[in-house]
């Protein structure tokens, strides 16, 4: 990156918060996606919106592309460097500035990890459900920014039925302010839902006004495995055709089991084809009803045995165990390609099927797991990065569970975003003139195309 | 696999944010220089000596990536290519590595002069007419922080072989006594071997152990902790073995991987792997054995309320944390406390307090602080390094440190009193 750039970035920040020799940039040089790699031409850190404003300006004038990161989590290649750009890093900007239990909000600076706002909105008795699986590191401008599902999905919804306002920099770095504190608010478009899920490409979020919800008086945890992946697939559809909506329905394939076993030593049984992890809160009274309701369609529908957590601390065991699931994928091979394809809850054990046959067919190696709930599965692919022969076939094999997706009228991603990794299949989700339409907001938020340039689409 | 669930635990990345300072960044380089991309320079060095080598990032990692493999590799490189070499760096190295820590009559010998020095009256002499100024800076630095050490040392407390006072040996055990353990912990390295006569143990102790090697692993000297691999494998014929027992968190950690060590070492692979398979934290080994609990009238008054400080390479490297919780648990009268983030790094890390004294500073001050909170009367802990940092920390506030196992060989002795 050009020393004069550099100079002009030193005085709008300071010295010590810009990063440019070799071995502090590498380290950057990619996130949480695997096999996806570019270096930046330098990191700064700024420590609020006007500071971000100051970088937005230097960067607009001499089109320097600007790639937002918190901790680098993310799964899609959202926060993976354009080549020679400047990282905005947000990780500094961490307070939580207020709590709010009269109307039930928090206001969070865009660096606070995802779990600290759910452990302050506890002090209060509140809730802040979003818990993407790694809730313990990423913050929640990334959250807002891939708008971020998680494990309670199914009853709570995601990242964008939690945020009621935001502090953004626009591209020109002007400071706007969307949303506010109302319950009820239909004045001009609703900005806010526009930055939601726009993956840095529209604008740097800055702050964020959180809904919290009281928190549940009771849950319970339980645990049912099955023989067969189908089974636990029909137990999930039987379950929202009975009209319960649960807290979570996550399950995970045997290949996921055993890897999450061999880290986590929880006694997941290792056997079965097919573990589901049930959980419901609320009222002590619905819960206890929900969760013998859910234990018997679970034995009606195949399943060899339900477990119930005995007590709180199993409970968090079981649910922290299987948000390590992705990562504990890699024990079995270096590489693991996630998929985060999501399709209609009926085309559910159809779905899980054709992703089997198709890992058959080119004789892959996959681990499935997933917010079935949601209808959104995580298959795996366990792969070297540096066998190419088996990388084609992966790219095969994704381009047939992508078009079979679509054609069952889901959706290339459920919550891990398009960034980089979706990019060349949204073209098949959105036809013209909605993918125009994309194309047209972010022109004209964006005119010099700064911000995230090749991410979503080109 | 690169998704960052190490980074909340990480205490240097906590400090800076910043990812060079964390494990995935630590690594993301390591992998540059194996690619080609990156070569071994100052930056990548200091980055991996800043690194405490905790290893909280192994327990937070589900891949289950050996960072303690990469760790030592790459300081291994970084001595290899030099990149840090000074005259002083070298001559401190030389004299800890090649002479203290590998000849234990040596050691034992210098730990007699500084004992004399703390003892004598001359240290006072010393620290009050401003000589220690004249003394080289790393020197100056680690004077303060030199444990006290003991009047008699293992082998004047311990004999080779000591049996249970009573009915027939369950089991037969052998006892590592260490370094620093050894002639500053003399007394906590008899309390061991007493809990283990006190549950069916017969216990052999050889004179003049050498040290178990994790210095020189850790500080890029993987040779000559292959040689002090095999010395300390040599001392004992292990068939005749039930366990081999270590007390120390540190050493602890480093023993158990001697077979990693030497797998390519065709006279020693096999036994190292039957070193590794009968090694056992004391702890570990307590609870595997089915330890006896001491009876309701041996509590000591001085510590009836207890937390527990967990040694990194014991709970992190060695994977052993509820164990020495039953322990104190098991003690009559003894309520015990949970210490707010027992597994984050007290900032001793073998010599890290001497590197990096501004992180380790840090590091000590959030323990303390956390230790404080409990309002515990003492505080419990299995590696003498944490021991040393921690009693630094905890000076004049009146709070006893000590070990699981002192505590249990108390309780033990006040039985056979009858006091209590």
């Amino acid at each position: 990156m050009q020393a004069d750039i550099l100079q002009e970035l030193e005085q709008a920040l300071a010295p010590d918060r810009i990063l440019t020799q070799k071995e502090d940039l590498l380290p950057y040089s990619f996130d949480g996606t695997a096999a996806m790699k570019s270096m930046p031409g330098c990191v700064v850190f700024p420590e609020s919106a006007g500071e971000i404003s100051a970088c937005l300006k230097i960067a607009g004038a001499r089109k320097i592309p600007v790639v937002t990161r918190g901790s680098g989590t993310g799964l899609s290649g959202g926060s993976v460097p354009v080549e020679d750009c400047i990282v905005l890093c947000l990780v500094r900007m961490d307070q939580i500035e207020e709590v709010d239990p009269r109307n039930l909000t928090l206001l969070a600076q865009t660096g606070v990890i995802t779990k600290a706002i759910d452990d302050a909105a506890a002090e209060h008795g509140l809730f802040y459900p979003p818990d993407p699986g790694s809730m313990k590191i990423s913050t929640i401008g990334g959250n807002v920014a891939e708008n971020s599902g998680g494990l309670r999905g199914l009853k709570y919804g995601v990242t964008r039925d939690y945020v009621m306002g935001m502090e953004v920099v626009l591209a020109d770095g002007e400071i706007a302010w969307f949303g506010n504190k109302c319950v009820k608010d239909v004045a001009g478009y609703s900005m806010r839902d526009l930055f939601i899920g726009s993956e840095g490409t529209l604008g740097i979020i800055t702050k964020v006004l959180l809904k919290l919800l009281p928190r549940p008086q009771a849950r319970r945890t339980m645990l049912a495995t099955y023989d067969s992946m189908e089974d636990a697939a029909r137990t999930v559809s039987a379950i929202i055709a009975a009209q319960i909506i649960p807290c979570s329905l996550e399950f995970l394939d045997q290949v996921t089991i055993r890897c999450v076993e061999d880290y986590a030593k929880i006694g997941l049984p290792t056997e079965v084809a097919a573990l589901l992890l049930m959980e419901t809160d609320g009222h002590p009274h619905v819960v206890a009803e929900e969760a013998l309701q859910m234990a018997e369609i679970a034995g009606e529908h195949g399943a060899v045995d339900v477990h119930t957590a005995r007590d709180e601390a199993e409970a968090t065991r079981l649910a922290s165990a299987r948000r390590t699931a992705f990562s504990a994928l890699a024990r079995v091979k270096p590489t693991t390609i996630l998929e985060d394809v999501t399709v209609p809850r009926d085309k559910l054990t159809e779905m899980v099927h054709f992703i089997n046959e198709v890992a058959g067919r080119y004789s892959l190696h996959i681990g499935t797991f997933g917010h079935m709930g949601d209808g959104n599965l995580h298959p795996t692919f366990l792969t070297d990065e540096r066998d190419r022969d088996e990388m084609e076939k992966v790219e095969k094999a994704l381009d047939e569970i992508v078009a079979r997706t679509i054609e069952v009228g889901g959706t290339i991603t459920g919550e891990h975003g398009v960034g980089l990794a979706k990019k060349k299949y949204l073209a098949h989700q959105f036809s013209d003139p909605s993918l125009a339409l994309l194309k047209k907001l972010k022109q004209t938020l964006d005119p010099a195309n700064i911000l995230n340039p090749g991410k979503i689409f080109d | 696999m690169h998704c960052g669930m190490c980074l909340p635990t990480c205490p240097t990345y906590a400090e800076t944010k910043n990812e060079k300072n964390s494990p995935r960044g630590r690594i993301s380089l390591m992998r540059a220089i194996a690619d080609g991309e990156l070569d071994v320079s100052r930056a990548f060095a200091d980055e991996m000596y800043y690194c405490l080598g905790c290893l909280a990032c192994e327990t937070a990692c589900p891949a289950g990536v050996d960072y303690t493999g990469l760790f030592e590799a790459s300081r291994a490189e970084i001595e290899a290519a030099e990149v840090l070499a000074s005259p002083g760096r070298s001559f401190w190295r030389r004299v800890t590595l090649d002479f203290l820590f590998l000849h234990p009559r040596l050691f034992h010998f210098a730990a007699r002069l500084l004992r004399f020095y703390q003892r004598t009256g001359l240290r006072k002499c010393v620290r009050g007419s401003g000589l220690l100024m004249l003394a080289p800076k790393r020197l100056r630095a680690l004077e303060p922080l030199a444990p006290e050490i003991s009047r008699r040392f293992s082998q004047q407390l311990i004999a080779p072989v000591e049996r249970p006072r009573s009915g027939k040996p369950r089991f037969c055990v052998a006892m590592l006594t260490g370094c620093v353990q050894d002639v500053a912990f003399a007394r906590l390295n008899r309390d061991t071997v007493e809990v283990l006569l006190a549950n069916g143990c017969e216990v052999m102790t050889p004179r003049l152990q050498p040290c178990c090697g994790s210095l020189h692993a850790h500080n890029g000297e993987l040779d000559q902790a292959r040689v002090l691999a095999r010395r300390n494998i040599d001392l004992y014929h292990l068939d005749s073995l039930d366990a081999i027992i270590s007390n120390a968190g540190g050493c602890g950690s480093h023993l158990r991987k001697y077979g990693h060590l030497l797998k390519d070492d065709p006279d020693y692979a096999q036994k190292a792997k039957q070193w590794d398979d009968k090694l056992r934290d004391i702890h570990e080994w307590l609870a595997e054995i089915g330890f006896r609990k001491p009876s309701q009238d041996s509590a000591v008054p001085e510590t009836n309320s207890v937390t527990y400080h967990e040694s990194c390479h014991l709970c992190h490297g060695q994977k052993i944390s509820r164990e020495p919780r039953m322990i104190l648990e098991s003690l009559p009268g003894v309520d015990f406390v949970e210490l707010p983030e027992s597994n984050w790094c007290c900032g001793s890390a073998g010599i890290y307090n001497i590197t990096q004294p501004e992180q380790s500073a840090k590091l000590q001050e959030r323990k303390i602080r956390h230790i404080r909170g409990t309002r515990a009367s003492a505080v419990a802990m299995a590696n003498p390094g944490c021991h040393i940092q921690i009693e630094h920390g905890l000076a004049e506030t009146g709070i006893v440190v000590t070990s699981p196992v002192s505590l249990l060989a108390e309780a033990y002795r006040r039985e056979c009193r009858g006091d209590g």
